[in-house]
């Protein structure tokens, strides 16, 4: 009788377990998936987007949509892993869709050194807006657009910058 | 009694949803193999590149994505450099730093920072980097270990290195 007993409480025990287990696992699915599809945060840092973010660093907010319906017009600001180091993501602004001709300076000191090129099939161009400091397709060529993970539409620290991102073109 | 019911039922699927998705991002997912390229090691069995049920699926692993540490003769499911909706599944070749024989011309190429070099195993059906070049390691999605239908071929994948590619020095 005490063993049967026993036994019931050991199932309760489990049971609770369990449930307890898959409230976690869908949290942290829940997580996973609008980090992932819908909206995440990141950190940036470096000179290569000043002005336009601080060389302190800032959060931004990305949103994952636009890039997965291909809704991305030139003149947003996008984030992506860059081409020479996977393990590293870095933001740009976008300057060339596929099929675009672009023009930019090879040397930014050099007022003639313009070059113009055509952005190929599946590629895109991005250009940090320092031109002085910025490792973008300046000098590792247009990038597919596979590697572009999402568009920066808020800026949520310092909160002094508070605020959206992404208006009007940059020239 | 009829609303609560198709209530749990839905409740259940998006929970399920939630977790396969989770999980086929995170560690690991099967893919159906298309095409001709990857014959023998896939798809040996067919005449034509048109889809089919007959197609193998191959479980891919996204293990390797943490730290992008991949060796020759992998096979990778990347986006393909010309249009980010199509995935492909090719054999890495070389990594960075690794000088290749280009085939079809005599040149030599170094395998620039950060890229690698893929081709299918079946070099006369396969579009890969002999016609767009080398390709970023950030474009691979996972790591195919195993075939996993049809169940007479179900196995683990083996590594294959084309002979006489790599320059060694």
């Amino acid at each position: 009788m005490a063993a049967l007993r026993n036994l019931l409480q050991w199932k309760t025990i489990a049971k609770e377990a369990l449930d307890r287990t898959l409230i976690v696992t869908k949290f942290l699915c829940i997580l996973h998936v609008t980090d992932k599809y819908l909206c995440s945060s990141f950190h940036v840092h470096g000179p290569s987007m000043y002005p336009t973010m601080n060389l302190k660093g800032d959060v931004l907010l990305v949103e994952k949509f636009s890039t997965r319906l291909g809704k991305l017009v030139p003149g947003d600001i996008v984030m992506l892993k860059a081409p020479d180091n996977p393990t590293r993501t870095v933001t740009k602004r976008l300057l060339g869709m596929e099929g675009d001709q672009v023009t930019f300076l090879t040397d930014p000191h050099i007022e003639s050194s313009t070059k113009t090129l055509l952005v190929p099939k599946g590629h895109v161009w991005v250009q940090g807006d320092n031109l002085y400091d910025s490792k973008d397709s300046r000098y590792f060529g247009p990038v597919p657009y596979g590697l572009l993970e999402g568009k920066v539409f808020y800026r949520i620290w310092p909160l002094i910058d508070f605020g959206s991102l992404n208006q009007g073109l940059w020239k | 009694m009829g609303s609560r019911f198709l209530w749990n039922v839905t409740r259940n699927v998006l929970t399920c949803g939630l977790i396969g998705l989770t999980i086929s991002d995170r560690y690991a997912g099967i893919a159906p193999v298309r095409g001709l390229s990857m014959v023998p090691t896939f798809n040996s069995g067919h005449s034509t590149s048109e889809r089919s049920f007959k197609d193998d699926r191959v479980l891919v692993t996204k293990f390797c994505l943490e730290k992008y540490k991949f060796t020759e003769g992998d096979i990778v499911v990347y986006r393909s450099p010309n249009d980010y909706k199509e995935k492909q599944i090719k054999r890495i070749i070389a990594l960075e730093g690794d000088w290749i024989n280009v085939p079809n011309s005599f040149e030599t190429l170094k395998i620039p920072r950060g890229h690698c070099w893929v081709e299918g195993d079946n070099p006369t059906n396969s579009v890969d980097s002999r016609s767009f070049g080398p390709i970023p390691l950030a474009l691979i999605e996972g790591k195919v270990t195993h075939i996993i239908w049809p169940p007479q071929r179900v196995g683990k994948v083996e590594k294959i290195l084309p002979e006489g590619r790599l320059i060694s020095y």
